[in-house]
């Protein structure tokens, strides 16, 4: 370990109190993988052997299961004992920089905010916890209120028709928006004719990677020269092919985009339908609605804007909101109220079908929920004022370390997140923006390099939401700034990080590669350990 | 010699360098293929390139020095551009050689030139990086057939603007830029193996300078895969394609069952090959009465889908075959090297470099394109 990788550090701030970096010191475990930990023999729960008498009334209790559906081994699960269990994931715990221990703005387009603690009692409260989504809707009336209500929420908050709650994540609802636009298409007769979707290079990579799961043809438009959306490249890219427009705004540069007006105009002029990624919503919360600049359909991430936990990847809820228009396309069931009773309708000619099981993820609708009627109208303006202000706030100090940028709209203001650029540093020192990102890590912070794709040099996205305080944001610029001084004096400090945490350095190149890819057990021992079986 | 008034600035053009373009030949050195390039009627395009860009410096404005070799090596071009330049050194008018290039560049620093200019090719910079390495500023202004060093500003206008910029003080940044060029015979045997040379240290503004050529990664073989399944699928019967220089247009006439020339253009009808190798001449005649499309793909990481290292697609065969029937292909991992830099094309004909110019559609995988914008 390098000598000032272990000193007291104290940050270089331009101005005001200098916040001091923390000595932070990860737990190391070297925790191995579960299945490795496993001993043939080894229990967690022994199961009592059924009493005589019972065996004998009940007989043979898989008689009832048909024999092919029998398996012939049991599954190979590791086999350990309740105390190992117990200790394998509190390491595992450790090992980590959760979202409540550290300033966590370093996730960019992924609006980590807080999830106050009093939703998740609520979310675990028996009520909840015991509900079935297979129970009669006489018996869950309450929850379907909640969700009815939400929807009422949302559509004012939007200014759409009719949502739906059931797609399971952000990419679900984009998916329902794009599967809407061709069931709409092909009601018109022009499905065949409309196989195009347009989208632009700053969107989120979910709306290119939905239209073609979807088996369209993806149309991306690269920005003019400032950043923006260029209105040019969408005049070439529309034509009789154009079935619709999938756009996020503000984009994942943090960059709003003030022609989105005609950009939606245009599509329609040429008969396509606009879809609006709405998942950047935090910094418009409460001063714009979709429905105003002409969307025809729209999503929300109830697990970034509204609160939800993101819970590693759900569950989660994209709630879905369309015009008037629209609406009979919505994925079945939706949810009706007949002045006094609450109802799941399945029965709806023109939908799309399910995008998924049952009704939407009922304790994500519940937070989301809680935390829309803990603050109301205003609160939400005021959150989505605070989350720009501290975006500004951080854009400026970050301005101030050398070596970074903030690419395009130079001078402009930014929304909730800015995608800020190493290019200089890196060329100057040798240093790349992943390095940062983990040598950030031993003072407690992270960031993290998904900016898919890769048109912003040396990337770093920072989005702070409305939870975190200045002092906060001061500390980690002061971290920033820490690391690129580091940079500049002694870049093998940097590049040898992280040197106080658990993270290790990863060659990412197979994750380009699905052949490499061990997604299970078996498939591990297979392409890693070159085992058979 | 005074140094009132400004600043010094060398300048090379090497006139044999870009020869063997047009006529289809993969480069232009050695004496040989130099005089095959005239047998073939190529006409050499350095000087006027160099011409180009010292119309752009504006040299007498500027109240520049200008240093330059005697005949068609810089004096020539700059009595041309109205200039009295300061001509140094000896050379056998029509037998120039490299010798010649690195004499000059070597005496030029002797003079203390504070810039040197020089009109080639990837042969040239590495001349001129033999000579003086990394102690002189230098620009290249492309005018050769390869063009794979970083030492290039895109067009010889942008050179020329570049060299302005950086002789008046308002571009100080220097960039080590590589010299490279292909190892030919692995370019036939199908590699693009770009070798580097040394490095030269050069004027540095983002959008004015040629990228690297980036080497394909391992991800991007996928990427060709996609790209060619679904180019091949479209393919019409009744057309012709002519398919330019490159391993992403190359996968698509692997995927075809066909040879390619990596370095040269193939024509190929109903997944057969027309004919290989062409040159410009050649084309035209076989696109006489034909539907045809051209497919190319920007070379590495500089961006250029016309005018670098495919020159037989002239501007003659752009235009008969039209813009609408242009398909240009690339990798997304190749688009990403461009960092937002727009493509770019040179025919060397202003009105057909504006005809391309503005947005076009590339094919970037199965069922994938993007909008991107060509420069000129
Ligand atoms: C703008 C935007 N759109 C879509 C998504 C996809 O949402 P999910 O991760 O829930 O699929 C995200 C995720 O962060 C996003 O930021």
């Amino acid at each position: 370990m390098s000598q000032s990788a272990t000193q007291t550090i104290v940050a270089g701030s331009a101005s005001g109190r200098q916040p001091a970096l923390r000595r932070f010191h990860q737990a190391r475990w070297d925790e191995p993988i579960i299945f490795e930990l496993s001993r043939e023999g080894q229990r967690g729960i022994l199961v009592p052997e059924v009493e005589a008498e019972i065996r004998e009334q009940v007989g043979d209790v898989l008689a009832t299961v048909p024999e092919q559906m029998r398996r012939k081994q049991p599954p190979a699960l590791p086999e350990l004992s309740q105390p190992q269990v117990l200790r394998h994931y509190l390491r595992l715990s450790q090992e980590n920089l959760g979202a409540d221990l550290n300033i966590d703005v370093g996730q960019g387009t992924c609006t980590m905010k807080y999830s106050p603690k009093v939703n998740e009692q609520l979310a675990r409260m028996p009520q909840m916890a015991d509900l079935h989504p297979l129970q009669d809707e006489e018996t869950v009336q309450g929850i379907l209120e909640i969700m009815y209500r939400f929807e009422q929420i949302l559509k004012e908050i939007s200014g759409m028709h009719q949502f739906s709650l059931q797609p399971g994540a952000g990419s679900a609802a984009i998916y329902t928006n794009v599967s809407i636009i061709r069931a709409y298409h092909r009601a018109r007769g022009d499905a065949e004719q409309r196989r195009e979707i347009i989208t632009t290079i700053f969107s989120h990579p979910s709306n290119a990677a939905c239209a073609k799961t979807a088996g369209f043809e993806v149309v991306t438009l690269y920005p003019d020269e400032d950043g923006y959306p260029d209105l040019e490249a969408l005049k070439a890219a529309l034509s009789e092919r154009t079935a619709g427009l999938l756009i996020t705004n503000p984009e994942d540069t943090g960059i709003f985009n003030p022609r989105i007006q005609e950009f939606v105009d245009l599509v329609h002029q040429a008969g396509g339908l606009c879809s609006y990624d709405q998942a950047n919503a935090n910094g418009i919360l409460g001063i714009t609605r979709a429905r105003e600049a002409g969307f025809d359909l729209c999503h929300f991430n109830l697990h970034k804007t509204f609160s939800a936990p993101h819970g590693c990847g759900g569950p989660a809820v994209g709630a879905t909101g369309v015009t008037q228009e629209l609406a009979p396309f919505l994925p079945v069931p939706v949810i009706e109220f007949d002045g006094s009773r609450y109802r799941l309708n399945y029965y709806r000619p023109a939908s799309i079908g399910k995008i998924g099981p049952f009704y939407g993820v009922a304790p994500v609708v519940l937070r989301a929920y809680a935390w829309v009627m803990s603050l109301g109208a205003e609160g939400l303006r005021e959150v989505a004022e605070t989350a720009v202000l501290n975006n500004n706030y951080l854009l400026k100090k970050v301005l101030e370390v050398p070596g970074v940028s903030a690419p395009y709209a130079r001078g402009k203001r930014r929304i909730e997140q800015v995608r800020y650029s190493w290019e200089q540093l890196a060329e100057d020192t040798g240093v790349h923006s992943e390095q940062i990102g983990l040598r950030a890590a031993d003072f407690g912070v992270h960031y993290w390099t998904s900016h898919h794709p890769y048109v912003v040099p040396e990337p770093c996205t920072l989005e702070p939401t409305e939870s975190y305080s200045k002092d906060e944001l001061d500390e980690y610029a002061a971290i920033l700034a820490h690391v690129a001084h580091e940079a500049y004096t002694d870049p093998e400090v940097v590049k040898t990080a992280p040197h106080n945490s658990t993270i290790h350095t990863i060659d990412h190149t197979p994750l380009d590669d699905p052949s490499q890819w061990a997604i299970t057990w078996r498939a591990y021992l297979r392409k890693v350990c070159g085992r058979d079986k | 010699m005074s140094r009132a008034g400004g600043k010094r600035l060398g300048l090379i053009v090497n006139p044999v360098a870009g020869i063997g373009g047009r006529v289809g030949l993969k480069g232009s050195d050695g004496r040989a293929i130099q005089q095959q390039a005239l047998e073939l009627g190529a006409v050499p395009e350095s000087p006027a390139r160099a011409r180009q860009a010292l119309e752009t410096i504006g040299a007498a404005e500027n109240q520049l020095e200008l240093i330059t070799y005697p005949g068609e090596m810089g004096e020539d071009t700059a009595r041309e551009c109205g200039l009295e330049p300061t001509v140094i050194g000896a050379i056998e008018r029509g037998a120039t050689t490299a010798a010649d290039t690195i004499g000059a560049a070597r005496e030029m620093q002797r003079l203390g030139a504070d810039l040197l200019l020089f009109a080639g090719g990837d042969g040239t910079a590495r001349d001129v990086c033999k000579s003086v390495g990394a102690e002189v500023p230098a620009l290249g202004i492309p005018a050769g057939v390869k063009i794979h060093s970083a030492v290039f500003a895109t067009s010889p206008r942008t050179a020329g603007a570049l060299a302005a910029l950086f002789l008046a003080g308002r571009v100080t940044r220097l960039r080590e830029a590589e010299v490279m060029d292909v190892d030919e015979e692995a370019y036939r045997g199908g590699r693009v193996s770009a070798k580097l040379y040394g490095y030269l240290r050069m004027p540095f503004r983002r959008r004015l300078v040629q990228g690297q050529k980036t080497a394909s990664g391992p991800g991007e073989a996928a990427s060709m895969q996609a790209i060619a399944a679904y180019v091949a699928e479209k393919m019409e019967d009744d057309c012709l394609y002519v398919i330019g220089p490159g391993t992403t247009t190359r996968a698509i006439t692997s995927r075809l069952g066909l040879e390619k020339t990596l370095i040269g253009v193939d024509v190929v009808s109903k997944a057969e090959l027309v004919a290989a190798d062409v040159n410009e001449a050649q084309l035209l005649k076989l696109l006489e009465g034909h539907k045809a499309r051209i497919v190319v793909t920007p070379i590495g990481g500089q961006g250029f889908i016309f005018g670098r290292g495919n020159q037989q697609i002239s501007r003659r065969v752009i235009e008969e075959v039209g813009r609408e029937n242009i398909i240009v292909v690339s990798t997304p991992e190749k688009i990403g090297y461009l960092a937002g830099r727009p493509l770019w094309v040179d025919t060397g004909d202003r009105s057909v470099d504006a005809m391309l110019a503005g947005h076009i559609r590339i094919v970037t995988g199965y069922n994938q394109q993007i909008i991107y914008k060509v420069s000129c």
